[in-house]
């Protein structure tokens, strides 16, 4: 027999068979344990779209709700062919093309500065990017020749944060924001936009954003040049930060 | 206990014997001086509660009038007893009148020392009194209807909203979960007063209010009786006002409070004088409150690398024992803190993560230590989550922790989900109970990589511990020997609410639950 083929315009998801549209779901609804939850559930996951929907497990979570894992055969499909997504443009250097990359084209050493501002504590991002040690085997921008990297830490009014881009004739600023709960972090990334902008400054740096629930289109929106989201290393950050400056004719402004 | 790792008990002594010195210098910095919360903790403990007509705790209220007359060198106890002398009113009375400006309280007539302390020890026999009763209460649900085994299972709920929270921490409790930490708002730490009330709002977590601990306690109190186990509640006893929570968390009944010497100098940016001095007044109330306290130093590895920093925890370890021997906290009630953070790639790594947990398990025998779970490999995979997590609690039981902080298959992704926590639990239950006495049985290699590892992280600790005792704890701070975090002497938040105190300086409630009566 043999073997379907991917139609590409008609994508759905793949369980053992291709287009069987098997999808695992894992909830909780507000109704106590019981036969009654397990059909709330089918009915809730036939409304998504998914036909034979099967709880393959349920289990009373104390306060009178239910929580459940579900299968079901989804029905929609998706055209792959027609899908765009923004991206930060552009190759990613490893850190000596980087450093290279710096000496050839910019020719002095560049300023960049971080922190994790409003009122997040979490510095594990910025410090990820940031930090000599960096992360998983990415040395951070401190270990960077001809960079010179300032992570400010945490909690960091966006006030402070442009003063001290200002003291330091920062080329680059990174934000990092981990704490997104109800969205806390959308105002805080445009007051710094504004901030900037008051100051005149907006279009002689590189701003970039980065965290977990961070990605380039929202950063684009918010007004930055670039958002990166989880997996991204400083190297990353430090390919869009060194090719923007150049190709901005930010590398003699100073 | 034998030693399963073959640590030098030399290396342990010398270690532990730097330790001390190092707190009793800094124990000298601290006992010539007091800060702004640390009076305002005074007057919370003398009766002051509520706020002013824009929402300002009144014993700010008083404190703020006591610097504006510039008394804070003579402490609260001796501007508020003289008051009450001159006035005959009563604390809350008095408080209430200086926000309504019709009090300046260091500008009364003087009356005489002796009979000011006695008028002020009165009252703080009541109040430290109702300390020793709340205590009382929890002793006596700990005999009636029990607790779960160790290692606690331990839980936060941080929906924003305390009334969320109790319907979280609720499900939490009859899940199996053993202690509920109510996360507070990002931010709170650098609030230098305690906000007032219930509150619904704040990102990652809600206020610490004493109303908020209130209304926590009695829901933990109601599931405790359904559940048939006492279930313990922690809050953060942290920031800028320590020992004012401290205080409210003793009056309320809280049982375990975050409440590190270094934390806040270097992870909030708060300045080192005004932590070590607000630490000790904080400790002394959670010693005497029969709170255990939970130490910081997980988060060191949050920052630094797990492996090469892996002294540095077991040196702060050291510290934050000899600082909380200062205050009065028995080594039941020091929750040590240690985290499962290696880089999951490093092969062997597990076994690393097992001598440094064992370790601290032998150095530190009778410390409930609480240990805490991968955040920073946590990856958004939900199911190598659940794994990393699993791994963690078998290092647990098998060296005998005492708090275990669950992992979320989530961590990294958002605040705990109701379902988050069950699967959690279940995972952590299953494996305390399928390998319960796997420590008891195994023991290790001579010379192997767990044995080896452990001698290795206790021979730096050791070397690190001595060469702060030749520089001084504020100069090992200053030049970022913890967590690779620089903190200056003079730099950071709250430095002006700290003052040198007077030689007629005197706060009741150190003597009083420090033990020795007066």
């Amino acid at each position: 027999m043999a073997i379907e083929k991917v139609d590409l315009t008609r994508i759905k998801p793949y369980g053992d068979t291709l287009n069987d549209g098997m999808m695992q779901l894992s909830f909780t609804l507000p109704v106590p344990y019981g036969d009654e939850a397990d059909e709330a559930a089918k009915r809730l996951a036939k409304k998504m779209g998914l036909e034979e929907p099967s709880v393959v497990y349920s289990n009373d979570l104390g306060v009178g709700y239910t929580f459940f894992v579900l299968y079901g055969k989804c029905q929609h499909t998706v055209n792959y062919e027609e899908i765009e997504v923004p991206k930060v443009d552009g190759e990613v250097m490893s850190k000596y093309e980087v450093e290279d990359y710096i000496k050839e084209n910019i020719k002095r050493d560049i300023v960049i500065v971080g922190a994790c501002t409003g009122t997040d504590a979490h510095t594990v991002g910025i410090d990820a990017i940031m930090n000599m040690k960096g992360y998983d085997g990415h040395y951070g921008l401190e270990r960077y020749k001809m960079v010179e990297a300032h992570n400010l830490g945490s909690q960091v009014l966006n006030e402070e944060l442009v003063a001290k881009a200002i003291e330091l004739n920062a080329d680059a600023i990174l934000v990092s924001q981990v704490v997104t709960q109800k969205d806390v972090h959308i105002p805080n990334l445009t007051e710094l936009v504004e901030l900037l902008e008051a100051e005149g400054i907006r279009d002689k740096i590189v701003l970039v954003c980065g965290g977990p629930r961070i990605s380039h289109e929202l950063a684009k929106e918010l007004g930055y040049d670039a958002g990166f989201g989880s997996g991204s290393f400083a190297n990353n950050v430090a390919s869009f930060v060194v090719k923007e400056i150049v190709e901005r004719n930010l590398v003699n402004l100073k | 206990m034998k030693s399963k790792l073959n640590l030098d008990i030399n290396k342990i002594d010398s270690a532990r014997n730097a330790a001390r010195s190092i707190a009793e210098e800094v124990q000298e910095f601290i006992d010539r001086h007091t800060t702004s919360t640390t009076e305002r903790t005074v007057a919370r403990l003398l009766g002051i509660d509520g706020v002013d007509e824009i929402e300002k705790p009144l014993p700010n209220v008083v404190v703020d009038n006591i610097i504006e007359g510039g008394g804070l060198p003579l402490g609260a106890s001796y501007w508020i007893g003289n008051a009450m002398l001159q006035t005959g009113d009563c604390p809350q009375i008095i408080a209430e009148k200086i926000s309504r400006g019709e009090l300046d309280i260091t500008k009364l007539p003087i009356a005489d020392e002796n009979r000011i302390q006695e008028k002020v020890l009165e009252i703080a026999r009541e109040n430290v009194d109702k300390i020793a009763k709340r205590r009382d209460e929890r002793d006596n649900f700990l005999n009636t209807i029990g607790e779960g085994e160790k290692p606690y299972l331990y839980v936060i709920v941080a929906t924003g909203n305390i009334y969320e929270d109790v319907i979280q921490a609720k499900a939490a409790a009859k899940q199996g979960a053993d202690v509920i930490a109510v996360i507070r708002t990002t931010a709170q730490s650098l609030l230098d007063y305690v906000p007032y009330g219930p509150t619904t709002e704040g990102f990652g977590g809600t206020y610490a209010t004493q109303e908020n601990f209130r209304i926590m306690r009695e829901a933990l109190d109601e599931v405790g009786q359904e559940v048939g186990k006492y279930i313990r509640l922690c809050n953060y006893c942290s920031g800028l006002c320590m020992p004012e929570i401290a205080a409210m968390g003793a009056l309320e009944r809280l049982d375990v409070m975050l409440n590190d010497a270094l934390y806040g100098i270097l992870f909030r940016d708060i300045n080192m004088q005004r932590t070590l001095v607000d630490q000790y007044f904080s400790r002394i109330i959670n010693g005497f409150a029969g709170i255990i306290i939970n130490t910081g130093e997980d988060n060191y590895l949050t920052t630094a690398d797990a492996v090469e920093e892996a002294h540095t925890v077991l040196a702060s370890q050291f510290i934050n024992e000899q600082f909380a021997l200062k205050a009065g906290i028995p080594e039941e009630q020091m929750g040590l803190g240690h985290a499962f953070e290696m880089n999951p790639n490093i092969e062997n790594g597990f076994l690393w993560e097992l001598s440094q947990a064992q370790m601290a398990r032998e150095i530190f025998p009778k410390a409930p230590l609480k240990y805490m779970p991968p955040t920073k490999f946590m990856t958004g995979n939900i199911f190598k989550g659940h794994l990393q997590d699993a791994l963690f609690n078998l290092v647990s039981i098998w060296t005998n922790q005492g708090i275990q902080l669950l992992g979320m298959p989530t961590e990294a992704i958002h605040t705990p989900h109701l379902q988050d926590r069950m699967l959690s639990i279940e995972n952590a239950k299953y494996i305390f109970n399928n390998a319960r006495n796997l420590g008891d049985e195994i023991e290790f290699k001579q010379g192997g990589i767990i044995q080896t590892r452990a001698q290795e992280v206790l021979d730096k600790a050791e070397k690190l511990l001595r060469d702060i005792e030749e520089e001084g704890l504020f100069s090992t701070i200053e030049k970022g020997q913890f967590g690779g975090v620089k903190r200056p002497r003079d730099g950071g938040k709250g430095l002006e609410g700290v003052t040198t105190k007077d030689d007629k300086y005197f706060n009741p409630f150190i003597q009083l639950m420090l033990g020795g009566e007066i």
